[in-house]
């Protein structure tokens, strides 16, 4: 099965600081080991953000941060795994 | 290198029993580590400030550290009580006198109506760029576990009753009990 089957979607386009992280993080508490969460954001704070977030969580690997042109602007999408 | 590697002239202790005497030290100060790594880190914020601009600073902080698994503390004291007011967090106002960052020169920032007009500029501002409101800050730092307290003290100066304040605040508390979080706490700030 391919990582983007098992992913959890996390839509926080719309949202600013500091919802994206604070969205990210409760979204992340639900999630078992192994398991990736792919969060979507339109704030470009979010890129800094989340990578910082999930350096101080021992808990998380930030995988990847992609962008991606949308109708309304870019969304960035940033997939985080809970490894432990 | 594997520790079977380990080079013959090392000064490692190679009797069995000083061996398990360093064992027994390794593993103390392993376990006091992992301790000191799984507590997690205490922030307390003083919030003294009633502004509109001013009300954002410790919420979005104290949101934010709670995302970080922090342990956080808000007092609130002074105009900072009328961030957890019920009725008044959602009128709290602005001024651009004295604000030199404001395009609105003072002698005309001064005049009657311009606090509102002010207020309303950033209220729109906000709405605008998606920021969240007060009322959602303050939801999210109470659900993610922020303790937001109510100074004693101030309530009863300002005639406030602990009934004015969103379900979940603490009230009932004083500046030792601040003060006491403050001594143990790895932030600490004055906003």
């Amino acid at each position: 099965m391919s990582q983007e089957h098992d992913a959890v979607e996390l839509d926080v386009t719309g949202l600013n600081c500091p919802m994206p992280v604070i969205q990210t993080s409760q979204a992340f508490a639900d999630l078992g080991v192994g398991e990736t969460l792919e969060v979507h954001a339109t704030d470009p704070g979010s890129v800094s953000d989340i990578a910082g977030w999930a350096d101080s969580t021992t808990e998380a690997t930030l995988h990847e941060q992609t962008e991606e042109d949308a109708a309304d602007g870019t969304v960035y999408v940033h997939r985080i795994e809970r490894v432990a | 290198m594997s520790l079977d590697e380990q080079p013959a002239a090392s000064t490692a202790p190679t009797d069995p029993e000083s061996l398990q005497a360093t064992v027994a030290e390794l593993e103390q100060r392993l376990s006091t580590l992992e301790e000191a790594a799984e507590d997690p880190g205490e922030m307390v914020i003083i919030s003294t400030k009633g502004s509109l601009d001013m009300a954002y600073p410790p919420l979005i902080l104290a949101s934010t550290a709670a995302a970080f698994g922090y342990d956080v503390t808000v007092f609130h004291t002074f105009w900072g009580l009328d961030i957890l007011h019920e009725e008044r967090s959602k009128q709290l106002q602005m001024s651009a006198v004295g604000n030199v960052s404001m395009p609105i020169p003072n002698v005309l920032a001064a005049l009657p109506g311009m606090d509102r007009l002010t207020t309303w500029y950033m209220n729109r501002q906000m709405r605008t760029h998606d920021v969240a409101t007060v009322e959602e800050l303050i939801d999210v730092s109470l659900a993610s576990g922020v303790d937001l307290q109510a100074c004693q003290m101030t309530i009863e100066l300002f005639g406030y009753d602990p009934d004015d304040f969103y379900e979940g605040v603490t009230t009932g508390v004083g500046a030792a009990s601040a003060f006491q979080r403050m001594q143990s706490a790895d932030i600490q700030l004055l906003i």
